[in-house]
């Protein structure tokens, strides 16, 4: 009988991964491209799955739950791994029980990041074990393996995908759980407590084990030889693996299931039997160091880009640049000879409850940090109500230096947006800096009750679990009050003359202060829209002054009512939030 | 490039329901026994943005991403979206477009130019189009969401994938309450386009 082959996505596939390998705990904080693996690891009921405030905190769980001898996994997008890495790093010197995979989903090209940092030297810098599936099947094939390495050889394993991987659907043979039950937490000194005197007797084990896993390397199916044409021999890994297959089917190539230890015999061995070594990889030159470190000459970034997302159209360009493939015709009519389209940015949703505050906050013509979300997309044209973004839960920090700098120089407060999940994430040690160093900092919460950019996932302050379980639901004013700040206030976004004026006092105010907003994400609020407004256009003098909240369902109409431009609002999309008519100074909008 | 793969790029903006477009499909071509792979972003993107996605199907297929002038066909259900994605036509490709247009706010702004004759430069790179009216046709059946099924149905009609195929991702895809609507727009796009190409005249071919 043929057994099941079903679509799934990279993460999917991983998520199918855990299942199958009995991984029995798993936790994440959510982050494009990762989001998907924890939410479809939640299905299986075998697993404990958890949302955990930050990175830090799940790959601390899941590093527990493998010091308790169970097989445990931990996902996170790239820029997360910064936030585990404080663990990751010693984490390395103990090993652990149970295996333990971290997944990492970078995200080349900034799909949806703040930086395309290219982790796999974290594989490096923590002297583990990392393997780069290609497809769906090896996501799910690789994570087995990765559990199976961590146990071998005592180590966290590092499963690096990309975008493409993360959200490619590809099938997949889906195969049986095996159980592996925890032995239990083993007393271990040597082992678990990191003080000096057992860490230096750690660190040894480490290169030890790097060693050991080398010799596993250099033999392992994964890292395959396929001969073909020996004119150009291609070593890859990951997704760089499908394109360079897809543009040149017929050379030799060297694919990298396990790109760290690189298993320098196997390289060695394959660059001697083709004339040309190309490395093909996307973003940072990580594999081409080492195999130049091997004194092998390789061609690699002076024909492939070192920024952005790697695509077939790039690798192609890269070997007619090494006179491999033959230069293309130039056809008849190209779209860069074209009028240049315009782009189509994302945009906050219509009725979405950070508009109005962005408004308000625009007016004040101060400077405001931000941080990482879709509020974010307020810092474009044409609100530009924001003027940094960094990472998660910087913006209060970030406000309070600026205002610390500058003492006495500006009467204007600084004001710092952040998300409730964001400030659960990384907001809470700021917003206790500034209470305890007496900053004046005016912090913005925009309290939406859900992780929105990602796709809405619950978190401490929703109260529920990633299994849908009711629980604690954090009370966000009385932490801040815990924390030292005596002027909460809640506002409603919606209502704009009241925001105004809450933020005008408390910008006046000598005191740090907390401004929670207190409406959901719009897209909670589905099916539950009031009646849309619209525009009079006998009265609608074409100011465009609503349009300045870059509301998509907003339109300009050129040849608009007794032949002048005026505004329409598309009824389909309008969530009746009514923010344009506030802002209106002809009370052209009504409902 | 690719031996006997078809490629197909779905396009359109946030809320039009390209992903879910791509999934039936993605989902009829591995039920008619095909290798196949399927691309797109999510997050930022979907905010409103430019929503693309690849399918890819075939004996064997590698890349998840088409490569520039080798899609088969291009769904776009937006007349810009139609442009944006001309160059990933190739030669002997068809582009699918739905007549419908999206003003993005900085084009509502002043901001940025919605180009005017859209068609016109189609046919100035020499790409062959079918242009549909889907989104009036999905008013006509009483539901605005049923767009990205009448261009799954257009596009069908040039895919090699079985009726029953389609048939049996719909059913699977889709949740009881709007399957037979959403068959009902399918089987309306196909008969458009099979209308369209039953005309004398090839290109450009009008719906």
């Amino acid at each position: 009988m043929r057994r099941k082959r079903i679509l799934l996505s990279g993460n999917e596939a991983v998520a199918r991964g855990a299942y199958e390998a009995g991984v029995r705990v798993a936790a994440a904080y959510p982050g494009t491209p990762s989001t998907e693996i924890l939410e479809a690891i939640a299905q299986y009921p075998e697993i404990y799955a958890e949302w955990s405030p930050n990175e830090k905190v799940a790959f601390d769980v899941a590093a527990g739950s493998s010091m308790a001898g169970a097989r445990s996994l931990a996902a996170m997008k790239h820029v997360g791994v910064n936030v585990a890495a404080d663990s990751l790093l010693t984490l390395s010197y103990t090993g652990l029980r149970g295996g333990l995979v971290l997944v990492s989903a970078d995200d080349p090209g900034m799909h949806s990041s703040q930086n395309e940092q290219d982790n796999r030297y974290y594989a490096k810098f923590a002297q583990i074990p990392m393997l780069e599936p290609s497809d769906s099947q090896e996501a799910k094939d690789y994570t087995l393996l990765a559990l199976d390495l961590s146990e071998r050889f005592d180590t966290p394993v590092l499963l690096r995908l990309t975008t493409r991987v993360s959200h490619s659907k590809a099938p997949v043979v889906l195969g049986r759980r095996k159980e592996h039950p925890p032995a239990g937490f083993i007393k271990d000194p040597a082992k678990w407590v990191m003080v000096p005197g057992y860490a230096r007797a750690r660190h040894p084990l480490v290169l030890e084990r790097l060693k050991r896993m080398l010799r596993f390397t250099e033999r392992s199916p994964v890292n395959q030889i396929q001969w073909g044409d020996r004119q150009v021999g291609i070593i890859t890994s990951g997704i760089s693996y499908q394109y360079a297959k897809e543009v040149l089917p017929s050379a030799s190539f060297l694919k990298l299931g396990i790109s760290y230890p690189l298993p320098s015999q196997r390289v060695a061995h394959f660059a001697s039997q083709v004339k040309r070594v190309l490395v093909v990889e996307e973003l940072e030159p990580f594999l081409e160091e080492q195999v130049r470190g091997l004194g092998i000459f390789a061609e690699g970034k002076e024909l492939f880009p070192r920024l952005g997302e790697l695509t077939p159209d790039l690798v192609e360009e890269g070997l007619r640049r090494a006179g491999i493939l033959s230069p293309k015709a130039r056809p008849r009519a190209r779209i860069s000879d074209l009028p240049p389209l315009f782009s189509r940015p994302p945009v906050l949703c219509a009725g979405c409850p950070h508009m109005g505050i962005m408004q308000a906050l625009r007016e004040l013509k101060i400077t405001v940090t931000g941080d990482i979300g879709c509020y974010t997309l307020a810092a474009l044209p044409p609100m530009q109500a924001i003027d940094t973004c960094i990472a998660m839960g910087s913006s209060i920090g970030n406000a309070l230096g600026i205002e610390k700098a500058l003492p006495g120089e500006s009467t204007a407060k600084v004001a710092a947006v952040i998300g409730d999940s964001t400030f659960i994430h990384g907001g809470i040690p700021a917003l206790l800096d500034v209470a305890y160093n007496k900053g004046r900092v005016m912090v913005i919460l925009l309290d939406n009750r859900t992780t929105a950019m990602t796709g809405g996932q619950d978190h401490p302050g929703t109260g529920i679990t990633l299994k849908g379980e009711q629980s604690h639901k954090l009370d966000l004013p009385r932490l801040c009050r815990a924390l030292g700040i005596k002027r909460v206030r809640e506002v409603d976004p919606y209502h704009l003359a009241q925001t105004r004026s809450v933020l005008r006092e408390e910008l006046d105010s000598p005191l740090p202060s907390v401004i929670i907003t207190n409406r959901p994400c719009i897209l909670l609020e589905r099916g539950r829209k009031g009646q849309a407004y619209f525009v009079d256009a006998e009265v609608c003098i074409g100011c465009q002054l609503c349009l300045q909240l870059g509301c998509p369902a907003l339109q300009w109409e050129p040849d608009g009512a007794r032949g002048k431009g005026s505004v329409r609002i598309q009824a389909l999309s309008c969530n009746a939030c009514g923010l344009c008519a506030q802002i209106c100074r002809r009370e052209a909008i009504r409902r | 490039m690719a031996r006997g793969v078809q490629n197909i790029l779905i396009a359109g903006v946030g809320g039009q329901g390209v992903l879910l477009a791509s999934e039936i499909l993605a989902r009829a071509a591995l039920c008619a026994g095909f290798e196949v792979k399927k691309s797109e972003i999510h997050g930022m993107a979907q905010r409103g943005g430019v929503v693309s996605s690849h399918v890819r199907y075939g004996e064997r297929v590698f890349s998840p991403l088409i490569p520039t002038g080798e899609a088969d066909i291009v769904l776009a259900f937006e007349e810009a979206e139609a442009l944006r994605w001309a160059p990933t036509l190739g030669e002997g490709g068809v582009l699918i477009v739905n007549r419908q247009r999206i003003l993005p706010p900085l084009v509502s702004l002043g901001l940025a130019e919605y180009p005017a004759d859209i068609m016109g430069l189609l046919s100035k790179l020499g790409k062959r189009y079918i242009e549909l009216k889907a989104f009036s046709l999905a008013q006509e059946m009483g539901d605005l969401r049923l767009v990205n099924t009448i261009m799954l149905g257009a596009g069908s009609v040039l895919l090699r994938v079985p009726m029953a195929s389609w048939k049996r991702s719909l059913r699977e895809e889709l949740p009881d309450s709007v399957r037979d609507l959403n068959y009902a727009a399918f089987q309306r796009g196909r008969k458009a386009v099979l209308a369209a190409r039953n005309r004398p005249e090839p290109a450009p071919i009008r719906a």
